[in-house]
């Protein structure tokens, strides 16, 4: 049952629309009522071809031979694809906003870091033939030491997970393993509140699981282009991705989609596109490559899990004075966008109070485990949970109700919110104040009277002074590999540190972007020079 | 063996349109010689209703009925650049593209209609049924299909327009975290009831009411869609949902739906809702975006609504029975909190 | 391979197809038949994507043979339509908003469908366990229990 709450905010809003506020029914429902949406899979092309994947079953090793005689001899094989026959085979998809470093090989070629890395792809006539074929295929591996905890993934003499961040954690501002949020004095604060409160929150790992797995179905076109059938969430993502990849102007592709089973963030990620059309461009057929359910919700990235710290200092009448957090993304393997999501959720501290002190450093750790992409609400879900479980807890603490309590610590409009812009269009109140009304929780007079646009602003519009901290020195960027992993991983030390600079220097300039990296270059063996 | 009720509720506010990779999303419109109109996308519909909200949004800024748009989406040779369908950007980045490139197409369409009326075209109106006419004389008017005809064949004129919407990169500081992320906020609050049975550790689902503030309500029905359904996925984030059920060891992962547990249709329970609309300065007609946020609140409300019922924290996700019962047995029973 | 010839009433119409021992109902209706109404979701029975009717009865088809549908009558969603009007159970659908990225619902309606040709008026608790086979990642399936019940009773658009 849903209520428009039609009275509330009404002087701000212009009610007097034709077509917008009113429930019309969807354009696509028709297509779904009759089966006749068109999802990518939904295409059948003549000659089509069926790839599948071969996948580590370690979770960290080293490949000493993959041995493929036996199954380029199967009944029904046209080509198996290894990953020197993909042409820029190292990549990072937020490369495409020049933000991190190529770090993830499309098929492994030296060492696999996670169970379920892609190794080879193997193309036949029908997916059976390819299964019975993927079971020919003999990987010889060296195991190596595994890390599954990200705390631990942080200890010195951790296994290396990724070369390419030899720390485990990625790499801020060229600077921080982490991203800092830093507002007002967290640590005075604390040791001056009435009660002082820490705790420690796991989120888990979380499977987009849409009834639709990935896919992509890709074949040669005229011109020496490639039609692309898939269940991207991300068009022109993908299609940069899988131009970056395959190493080709994107016009080459002709990408059709938009309609899609359920994504939650789950078909951001390119898997299967870029292997699709290798497989389109080596075999010219048309080529299939879809996820099994198990390979979705094991191999297909989840929502990381994320692991988080809190101490808030609180005053018995209830102000939270002081939040101070650490959070840890588990990325798994590779980058992919948790590294963004760390950004978003140091952005989203304290959460949707006012709260005078707030520190907050948020890591994205690599672990051997399969790669973490975003998910509804991502960078967020876990934090909320973390800080509304905390904030019940202090409620509990002071003895509030924990409806008033939140009104109490609300941010309204005009307040200096920690990442220092100033908070307007905020609800939060209101909607406190709807929502105990429908469940008719009591909450008392005064602070069902309150508002989100008054007593907003004054001194809480200022940024309270904070205290500078001793700044790392810029660690030297992580080469670029071009041989994965050959190179023994050379030890790094900590940095010197550098006397604080002097509290009216100005922040540092924003890192400027490096030019776009387009990975390794390799000689493409598959068009014998290379293309662009 | 006793069920003890209990509740709990959270509060939360959702970035909407993250700008962190300062990328934009375009938009063409254009009418066919009927008069209708189609808008090309390379955005996606995932079933959060992109088509028709878009849709609505710009058969509002034409001014034409909701029939007279169709929208196209994600064909990279035809739709205009999008980098996707995340970040809660479809409502509020894509709706501010379509909206740009609606009103440029009314601009060309107004001005074909001045020509064929013989008036200015800042003197005329759309009357939202497929017809312009001059402002204080309804009878001096022509359906938008005439203009389209006269456009493309006697005047010349391609009646299109073309949107982008951009907010430029937002920097982070390194040391203090300052940036600007997003550019509004949505928020909510929730509210659980929970039964919780001592004897298996059981969590049922009783009632979830809640309020949210969108911004504006484009489309209510599909608000109730995202709500509902969101609400539901967060019901199962707190009580069932983990492909690594002994996180961080990697054991035991569900490998199909049998495994991978998720509330079914005789799990759920009534949710209702209230929406407010406090509109955004920058969203399409003040709209933000419900789409992801929904789920949040209900994650920790669930969880505080535990603790109400039993008196038992689970501050580790998801709250299987498994937990409940060791918390339950660790404290000596369950300890049922003021009733609220 | 040698193919097993296979003949079947598909939605009313015989069908003639060769197919692989082996082959599953869904991958025949899709790729031989080109019915892509039933949808692949799990391939493991997991899900219900791929719901039919096997002579009037609700089964997943890809966990069915094909070669043991021989004879015998299949429906799909494809056939629901009556004429080129919409089932009750499709308008029920659309009234209700009962679909999102409408994946499940091929599925969904081909489990209500079963139902109501067997219980015309059933209760909700029934309506729940005749779509308890069939999952939904998007809607919360309220909107598609009240859509089933909507349609048994009559109360749909025209
Ligand atoms: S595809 Fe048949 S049950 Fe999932
Ligand atoms: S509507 Fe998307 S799975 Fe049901």
């Amino acid at each position: 049952m849903l209520e428009l709450r039609k009275d509330i905010f009404a002087d701000e809003r212009d009610d007097n629309l034709k077509e917008i506020g009113k429930g019309t029914q969807r354009q696509d429902m028709l297509g779904h009522v009759t089966g006749t949406s068109n999802y990518f899979n939904d295409h059948k092309l003549q000659g089509m071809l069926h790839l599948k994947v071969v996948r580590s079953t370690q979770a960290h090793a080293r490949i000493r031979r993959i041995d493929t005689t036996e199954a380029e001899r199967s009944a029904g094989v046209r080509r198996i694809i290894r990953g020197t026959d993909v042409p820029v085979n190292l990549n990072t998809l937020l490369s495409l906003i020049n933000f991190g470093k190529d770090d993830e090989p499309s098929l492994a070629v030296d060492k696999v870091r996670y169970k379920g890395e892609p190794i080879l792809a193997i193309v036949a006539d029908s997916e059976r033939e390819a299964f019975e074929a993927i079971a020919k295929v003999k990987v010889d591996y060296e195991p190596l030491p595994a890390v599954f905890d990200v705390e631990d993934a942080l200890k010195p003499g951790a296994p290396v997970v990724n070369e390419t961040y030899p720390k485990n954690a990625f790499i801020y501002h060229d600077v921080y393993d982490h991203q800092r949020l830093r507002f007002g004095d967290a640590d005075a604060a604390l040791a001056s509140a009435d009660h002082v409160l820490e705790q420690r929150y796991q989120m888990s790992p979380i499977e987009h699981a849409p009834t639709e797995t990935n896919g992509a179905i890709a074949a040669p076109d005229t011109n020496g282009r490639y039609v692309v059938y898939t269940s991207t969430q991300a068009l022109f993502f993908s299609v940069d991705t899988c131009a970056k990849i395959l190493d080709v102007p994107s016009n080459t592709f002709h990408f059709i989609g938009g309609t899609v089973g359920g994504g939650f963030g789950g078909k951001v990620d390119t898997l299967t596109e870029p292997l699709a059309i290798l497989g389109a461009m080596l075999t010219g057929r048309p080529v299939r490559y879809v996820f099994g359910r198990e390979e979705e919700m094991q191999y297909g990235p989840p929502r990381g899990a994320e692991r988080i710290y809190i101490k808030d200092g609180v005053m018995r009448d209830g102000r939270i004075v002081a939040r101070k957090i650490r959070a840890y993304f588990d990325s798994g393997a590779y980058t992919r966008l948790s590294s963004y999501a760390a950004v978003k959720c140091a952005a989203h501290l304290p959460g949707p109070y006012t709260i005078p002190n707030v520190y907050g450093d948020v890591y994205c750790v690599f672990t051997n485990r399969t790669p973490a992409t975003a998910m509804r609400g991502f960078g967020v879900t876990a934090m909320d949970f973390a800080i509304e479980c905390q904030m019940d807890k202090l409620a509990n603490l002071v003895g509030m109700d924990p409806m008033e309590f939140r009104i109490l610590n609300a941010y309204r409009d005009g307040d200096m919110k920690a990442h220092r812009r100033e908070a307007k269009n905020t609800a939060l109140i209101e909607c406190v104040q709807v929502a105990a009304e429908k469940a008719k929780w009591p909450i008392r007079d005064e602070f069902r009277r309150a508002s989100s646009r008054k007593d907003g602003g004054g001194s809480r519009a200022a940024i309270p002074p904070t205290p500078t901290e001793s700044r790392a020195r810029p660690a030297a960027p992580a080469q670029q590999r071009t041989s994965y992993d050959r190179a023994p991983v050379t030890a790094t030390r900590e940095p010197p540190r550098e006397p604080p600079p002097p509290p009216t220097t100005p922040p540092p300039p924003p890192p400027r972007p490096s030019a776009p990296s387009h990975g390794a270059t390799r000689f493409s063996s598959v068009f014998g020079t290379r293309r662009r | 063996m006793t069920r003890h009720r209990g509740r709990g509720m959270a509060s939360i506010n959702y970035p909407i349109g993250m700008n962190l990779g300062g990328d934009p999303s375009q938009a063409l419109v254009h009418s066919n010689p009927s008069g209708k109109f189609t808008v090309a996308l390379s955005s996606i519909d995932l079933g959060q209703g992109m088509k028709s909200v878009t849709r609505q949004i710009c058969a509002e800024t034409l001014g034409v009925p909701v029939e007279d748009v169709y929208v196209d989406t994600a064909d990279s040779d035809t739709g205009p650049h999008c980098m996707g369908s995340f970040a809660s950007r479809g409502t509020h980045r894509v709706g501010n593209a379509v909206m740009a490139a609606a009103r440029e197409a009314r601009g060309v369409m107004m001005e074909a209609a001045a020509e064929e009326l013989e008036v200015n075209a800042a003197d005329l109106e759309t009357d939202g049924r497929g017809n312009i006419h001059v402002k204080g004389a309804p009878h001096r008017s022509i359906s938008t299909k005439d203009v389209a005809i006269a456009a493309q064949f006697k005047q010349g004129k391609t009646i299109s327009g073309r949107g982008i919407f951009l907010v430029p990169l937002s920097n982070v500081d390194p040391e203090t975290g300052e940036m600007s992320p997003a550019t509004c906020y949505a928020h909510a609050c929730l509210v659980a009831e929970v039964e919780v049975d001592d004897e298996t550790g059981d969590v049922a689902m009783v009632r979830m009411d809640s309020a949210y503030e969108l911004g504006r309500a484009l489309n209510p029905r599909l608000v109730e869609q995202q709500l509902v359904g969101g609400a539901w996925m967060g019901v199962s984030h707190a009580l069932y949902e983990t492909p690594e059920p002994y996180y961080p060891d990697p054991v035991h992962g569900p490998r199909d739906f049998v495994e991978y547990l998720m509330p079914g249709p005789g799990d759920i329970c009534p949710h209702d809702i209230a929406v407010l609309e406090r509109p955004a300065p920058d969203g399409p007609f003040g709209a933000k975006g419900p789409g992801e946020m929904c789920a949040n609140p209900v994650l920790p409300a669930v969880a505080n609504a535990i603790f109400n019922a039993v008196g038992v924290r689970i501050d580790d996700l998801p709250i299987t029975p498994e937990k409940v019962l060791r918390a339950i047995k660790a404290q000596g029973g369950a300890r049922p909190q003021a009733r609220r | 391979m040698s193919k097993i010839p296979l003949q079947f009433r598909h939605n009313g119409r015989d069908v003639a197809i060769f197919v692989d021992g082996g082959t599953n109902l869904l991958v025949a209706l899709r790729e031989l038949i080109g019915d892509m109404t039933p949808k692949f979701g799990c391939g493991q029975g997991g899900c219900g994507t791929c719901s039919v009717l096997i002579d009037g009865e609700l089964h997943l088809s890809c966990l069915t043979l094909a070669e043991t549908v021989a004879g015998r009558s299949i429906e799909t969603l494809d056939g629901m339509k009556q004429g080129p009007n919409l089932h009750p159970l499709q308008r029920a659908f659309a009234d209700h908003f009962a679909a999102q990225c409408g994946y499940c619902t091929p599925g969904m309606l081909m489990a209500a469908k079963a139902l109501l040709d067997r219980n015309p008026s059933p209760s909700r608790d029934e309506v729940i366990e005749a779509i308890s086979g069939n999952i939904c990642r998007c809607t919360g399936y309220e909107p598609i229990i009240n859509a089933i019940l909507a349609a048994a009773s009559g109360r749909v658009s025209a």
